[in-house]
């Protein structure tokens, strides 16, 4: 139950864009046509469901206060040595150094097998690396204290979905109002702003929902 | 009529390009075409032959909107007079209820059409005719208490930024009276919700009849309180609730009408009935809580589910546009509208967010049925060729 909680928590409660607004840069961006943003949000799942776990080992085990614990049991010594470091003024880069390798390692994959996609999403894909979504999420996952990595994963595959949705529907609709007479100064980047306002709005509907 | 047309007559050629008002083009249009059938035809672009032209399919709307609106003038005065306390005849019911609701569609009516025209001016298009829908259906989804000045800015809000700014009637993605009662409900919340606000003259709290409790059934069942009213008294919609949704009986005459003019989607209203039905049964077998143990049934004809079903799915411009789309697009208002009700205790209406949720995904909808019969078109082609 718990599982089934955090997962649909992450999507629609806890939306990353419409809840946070997280990740816009590439929301707004790579959300002119249904098919590239499918891919874009297929990419942004694909590693927020990878780094959020491994960002959460490395939590548990190099970063917070006593994660080293290990260290000192491994070298057999008496009283606390590594114990005592609290490297979570590190984890910014160690949490960054790692979404940048995952990332590398999608764009890889994507030129290999979806060479179109990979000249659609252009400098989007790598720029996943510095996509505040994902940092987003490894930060939450570190701010909420998840008891385990399952949960940990359930949390970043939920809001990669969640976030997918939203870029998926917010193409979606820009494909349609392209035939709209939206008043000139509006045009492109405003009448997204409004748009995406407007289904904040409607995703308020799941604010306070208590599973 | 002759004298009308005389009069319009008269006036037309101030107000032509290169006249002196020629500015108020749009204003003299709008007036012209209400009351006389425009004798052109277009000129360019694509022509739908059809009788029934945007301003009278509108005007058919809203005298669907008028079994319920009446219902609502006389229950807002039987609810009025039943906190008091006081035994009142039919006719004090209806005047106390006309004296609340009329001025809230005047002021909803007034200040819409005021900014549809202003924008009509500005951006030298016609007039639109959306808004005469729109402008009846925001006063019957407000509870009666609302303050004046609120209407008027929901109203505001609503028209620029649910409808102007996506280029007018037609072209916007959300319903614009939804968008005005979403407005209201996460901006002024303590006018929107609570126990106080659907029954006139409560929120004042002069001579109410002790014990005497306003919150609508819902409102009941979220706070686990007994239900106070029958399943035949809510059908009937003698219940608080805002003002047009509480008759369940008035909006299926509405809805007879719809369906028979062709107006309104059968797909869409039997699609959301149907989602509600169903997770209703869901809910009943699962019975955890008291709005969970609300038959099925009741569920339906509570609240502004019916309301919502009939009014606001089906608007065409919001809705999806494809058929198959459209049984999607209603189950999951239905279904989505049921859970937002159970889950959350916050906000017991779920109706108005689960179908703005799904107007943000319908046109999503539509672009997979789409690409799914081009697909499947292009297999048959091929295994044709």
């Amino acid at each position: 139950m718990d599982y089934i909680n955090i997962f649909i928590r992450s999507i629609f409660i806890d939306n990353m864009v419409f809840a946070y607004f997280f990740g816009m840069c590439s929301y707004l961006a790579v959300s002119k046509t249904v098919n590239t943003s499918l891919g874009l949000g297929l990419a942004v799942t694909f590693v927020l469901s990878i780094t959020v776990p491994v960002n959460y080992l490395l939590n548990d085990y190099v970063l917070s206060e006593g994660a080293l614990v290990w260290l000192d049991n491994l070298l057999g010594v008496q009283e606390p040595l590594f114990a005592e470091y609290d490297l979570s003024f590190l984890s910014f880069i160690m949490f960054i150094a790692v979404i940048a390798s995952m990332v590398q390692l999608v764009e890889m994959v994507v030129e290999k097998f979806a060479p179109t996609l990979y000249t659609q999403l252009g400098i989007f894909l790598p720029l996943i690396a510095v996509n505040c979504a994902i940092l987003g999420g490894s930060l939450f996952m570190q701010e909420r204290e998840y008891a385990n990595l399952g949960e940990a994963t359930v949390f970043g595959v939920g809001s990669g979905i969640g976030w997918l949705l939203a870029i998926v529907g917010i193409a979606a609709i820009r494909e349609k109002i392209q035939y709209s007479d939206v008043p000139a100064p509006l045009r492109g980047l405003g009448i997204t702003f409004i748009v995406t306002g407007l289904m904040g709005v409607a995703f308020m509907s799941f604010m306070g929902i208590q599973l | 009529m002759k004298a009308l047309r005389n009069l319009l007559d008269n006036i037309k050629p101030h107000v032509q390009k290169g006249a002196k008002f020629e500015k108020f083009h749009s204003t003299f249009d709008a007036l012209e075409t209400l009351f006389f059938v425009p004798n052109t035809t277009s000129k360019n672009g694509v022509h739908v032959r059809d009788a029934v032209d945007l301003k009278r399919t509108m005007a058919l709307v809203v005298k669907a909107l008028i079994p319920a609106l009446l219902f609502g003038i006389w229950n807002t005065g039987y609810q009025h007079f039943l906190a008091m306390g006081v035994d009142a005849s039919f006719w004090a019911e209806v005047g106390h209820g006309a004296l609340k609701v009329l001025p809230i569609v005047i002021v909803s009516y007034g200040v819409g059409l005021g900014v549809e025209f202003m924008f009509a001016q500005m951006r030298g298009h016609e007039v639109q005719e959306g808004f005469l829908v729109s402008g009846m259906l925001i006063p019957l989804v407000l509870p009666v208490d609302i303050p004046l000045w609120m209407v008027a800015v929901a109203t505001v809000f609503s028209v620029v930024i649910g409808k102007e700014v996506f280029g007018g009637t037609g072209m916007n993605i959300w319903n614009p009276a939804l968008v005005a009662r979403a407005f209201l409900f996460f901006a002024y919340p303590s006018k929107m919700s609570g126990d106080q606000v659907w029954i006139s003259g409560l929120t004042k709290g002069e001579g109410v009849v002790d014990g005497f409790s306003g919150a609508t059934p819902l409102g009941e069942a979220a706070s686990n309180m007994a239900p106070s009213h029958s399943i035949i008294e809510s059908f009937i919609g003698m219940i608080p609730g805002s003002i047009g949704e509480t008759s369940t009986l008035a909006i299926l005459i509405g809805a007879a009408i719809l369906i028979y003019t062709g107006i309104g989607s059968w797909k869409i209203m039997v699609s959301v009935f149907a989602g509600g039905y169903v997770m209703g049964l869901l809910f009943n077998l699962w019975g955890a809580n008291a709005l969970m143990q609300v038959d099925a049934l009741h569920h339906i004809c509570l609240g502004g589910f019916a309301f919502g079903a009939v009014f606001m799915a089906t608007d065409p411009v919001s809705a999806t546009r494809t058929e198959r789309g459209k049984w999607i697009y209603g189950f999951l208002i239905g279904f989505l509208a049921i859970m937002v009700r159970v889950f959350n205790p916050a906000y017991p209406e779920g109706v108005m967010l689960a179908i703005l949720l799904m107007n943000t995904f319908a046109p999503l909808i539509d672009h997979y049925v789409v690409q799914g019969n081009i697909k499947r078109r292009l297999k048959r082609a091929k295994v044709a060729a």
